[in-house]
């Protein structure tokens, strides 16, 4: 008997916008107006900013680890095709996403800065708090969107996780589930090149992220992750499936790493300068840039004027996070368990009188709530 | 790899002195070979496998992708057949996403093939708290795992050790679990230039006293040796044993130790419930009940998650203050 084909496929790649700044109207027909481009051109030079002054604080031994975002901002245009009801599960690569998603911007300096509190997120912010085992956190967005299709709400999880994620038996626990139970759950996969010094060749014999998604049964795509449009739409139509109970998708953003790994790490021991160089080329604030200025909406006024804007803000941003009032020790026990167990209450209250605590008076968290964004 | 001193007082790091050791057991036995992320190009997370790829060439220094699960049961299957496999885990803390394999697989192997698969691996990675990282980042496996039959911990306080144990561990013919902690990877200490091991299951007393028994393991040793230098101020000294391994443990060691002071106090970073420290007491009750002149006591963690922020971390660990206390509660 002849051989049939049991199983056929092919992962699409979405570009809208191109480098040099060039829209493809068809393709953008319904996405994202004007008047969302420049806000997005605003809000990633207020990202960068935020970025560079957290590697600085760093640098200057005010904060701990930071992850950059740079070069992956375009990742905001994934808050835009949601709304407030919809949940995001992060990494550590997706703060322009979280921030348009209305977490205070103190919120992400806190946590790096070692502070439990940067993951004590507002009551009407869903957003989770940023998780340190890889890939682990991609099966909660799994089980948040269950428990929303259980609630019977229309909501949507989404997750963020990286290329090296994928590697992780979570990333295909999470698939699976998600689309054996059709759970309402976008997977975006911010594929940028390498996990530390590991680059996507050796991280994974499969030529694309995306297509590791068709073995689970999800739609699946790669994109343009420095194309604030292709992500809009990738998002935006698989938050509409997700919505409607159709079904899962796994959305790959190809982007890259524009800076370290980590603030522990120097990238140019591993790296080439010249893939550097090429994928700045590729940047997501440029061709933006060059799309709106095409159009007259962008110039370098306008450019000096956010700048400015930046600078402020990430100042009055780093005040707020380092004029902050220590924690207390009350905090490490009350927050263990639901109610205080009698032990740690004794702990606690012993621990009060020990010279590293502070007053007992000044007791869990009443210092000022970080702004909204 | 640091140039020798005069012979007899070279002093290298602790990554160094890992590193070492794993240098010296791979020119002497092609069967082993290294395993785990950024362990090759990137020279290691924190440096321990530094140039280790330049000598022995990519088959034997193996970055992994992101997959600890699958990292570990490779090395197990390549274990029972017959290799040598060091494992590395960038922190413990990551090992847990590969639990069935370290602890539902590796120990129970021998067993379960009534004697016929032995599995000589070595999992070692950072332990404890590192320094503001966070909960699921700082955990101390110890007390987890040591619960486990099958298997043996290492964990050295010391340049001197960190070799001598890791070499023992290549070399074991069980699973080994070397826990090693990054706020001491830099510390310096001396190491002789020739070959050494040193054995499972014996303590090294790192300081004597008459008035109680200290008995610790990693990085707490330092926090036991300034808890010795201010009890000495008012006139107490202590002995201090560094376990070493607390599997196999040296039960004799303590009660030896325990017999001269008549109190002891055991320091551990682990959480205090169901710790090597409360394995420590009840041995010591079972074993030398009519030797202790007062309770023994433990100083742990605090009983919460390890906090992130700088002040509660600090509060939080079995630091000298505790140590103090405690031994100041029981000696008179
Ligand atoms: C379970 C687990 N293993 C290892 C690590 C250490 N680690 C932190 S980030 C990272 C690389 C992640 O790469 P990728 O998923 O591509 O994300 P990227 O950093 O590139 O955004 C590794 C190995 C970890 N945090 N958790
Ligand atoms: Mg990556």
């Amino acid at each position: 008997m002849p051989k049939k084909v049991a199983y056929k496929a092919q992962i699409e790649h979405l570009q809208i916008l191109d480098e040099n700044g060039k829209l493809d109207e068809k393709l953008a027909k319904g996405t994202l107006t004007d008047k969302q481009v420049l806000a997005l051109c605003e809000h990633i030079i207020l990202c960068r900013h935020y970025d560079e002054i957290a590697f600085k604080l760093q640098r200057s031994g005010r904060m701990g680890t930071y992850p950059q975002n740079k070069g992956q901002e375009a990742i905001a245009a994934t808050a835009m095709a949601v709304t407030r009801n919809d949940w995001m599960v992060p990494c550590y690569r997706e703060n322009s996403a979280l921030f348009l998603h209305g977490l205070p911007m103190e919120h992400i300096l806190l946590h790096w800065m070692g502070d439990e509190r940067g993951n004590q997120i507002p009551e009407d912010v869903n957003v989770m708090p940023i998780s340190i085992p890889i890939g682990t956190h991609m099966l909660h967005a799994m089980g948040i969107a269950w428990a929303k299709k259980l609630q019977k709400t229309d909501h949507v999880a989404l997750t963020y996780f990286g290329d090296g994620a994928t590697s992780e038996g979570d990333f295909h626990e999470a698939m699976n589930f998600a689309t054996v139970m059709k759970a309402p759950c976008v997977f975006i996969c911010q594929n940028n090149q390498w996990a530390i010094s590991v680059p996507r060749e050796k991280q994974m014999a499969s030529e694309t992220v995306a297509q590791k998604g068709l073995a689970y049964g999800a739609d699946c795509i790669q994109v343009d992750g420095n194309d604030v449009f292709a992500v809009y739409k990738a998002t935006k139509d698989a938050v509409a499936k997700a919505r409607k109970g159709e079904g899962v998708t796994l959305i790959e953003t190809l982007t890259y790493r524009m800076g370290d790994h980590t603030t522990a790490d120097d990238a140019r021991r591993y790296r080439d300068s010249k893939e550097l160089e090429a994928w700045a080329k590729r940047d997501p604030l440029l061709r933006i840039q060059k799309y709106l200025a095409a159009k007259g909406m962008w110039d370098d006024k306008k450019e000096k004027a956010a700048e400015a804007g930046a600078k402020e803000r990430v100042a009055q941003i780093v005040k707020n996070c380092e004029n902050i009032a220590k924690p207390s020790t009350d905090d490490i026990f009350d927050y263990t368990f639901a109610t205080l167990p009698d032990d740690l209450r004794a702990q606690r209250d012993s621990m009060r009188t020990n010279s590293l605590s502070l007053e007992p008076g000044q007791s869990t968290l009443r210092s000022p709530e970080p702004q909204h964004a | 790899m640091t140039a020798a001193t005069t012979n007899g007082d070279r002093t290298i790091q602790f990554r160094e002195a890992l590193r070492e050791a794993m240098t010296e057991e791979m020119r002497q036995d092609e069967r082993i070979f290294l395993l785990g992320e950024e362990v090759a190009e990137y020279n290691g997370a924190y440096k321990v496998s530094q140039g280790m790829l330049d000598e022995f060439g990519p088959n034997r220094i193996i970055d992994s992708p992101i997959s600890e699960n699958g990292f570990a049961g490779l090395g197990i299957a390549a274990a029972m057949y017959g290799l040598r496999p060091i494992i590395e885990f960038m922190s413990w803390s990551f090992s847990l996403v590969a639990a069935d394999q370290i602890l539902n697989n590796a120990p129970k192997m021998l067993y379960m093939s009534g004697g016929q698969w032995g599995c000589p691996i070595v999992f070692r990675g950072n332990d404890g708290a590192g320094g503001q990282l966070g909960s699921t980042h700082s955990w101390c496996v110890e007390a987890l795992f040591a619960n486990v039959p099958g298997l043996k911990i290492a964990i050295p306080s010391d340049p001197y050790d960190a070799k001598g144990l890791l070499k023992t561990a290549i070399r074991d013919e069980d699973p080994v679990f070397f826990l090693e902690s990054e706020r001491m990877l830099s510390d310096k200490g001396h190491v002789p230039e020739e070959e050494y091991t040193v054995p499972f299951g014996k303590a090294a007393l790192r300081r004597e006293g008459s008035d109680c028994t200290l008995v610790s393991f990693g990085r707490p040793v330092h926090f036991c040796q300034e808890a010795c230098d201010i009890l000495e101020g008012d006139g107490i000294t202590c002995d201090l044993l560094d376990m070493r391994t607390v599997r196999p443990l040296d039960s004799e060691s303590i009660v030896e130790s325990l017999k001269k002071t008549n109190r002891i106090v055991v320091v551990d970073q682990s959480w205090p419930f169901a710790s090597v420290a409360s394995e420590v007491i009840s041995q010591v009750c079972e074993k030398a009940f009519d030797w202790l002149d007062a309770p023994p006591k433990r100083v742990n963690s605090d009983d919460v998650p390890a906090p992130y922020a700088k002040n509660l971390e600090a509060a939080f660990l079995p630091h000298a203050e505790k140590i103090v206390t405690t031994v100041r509660s029981i000696v008179r």
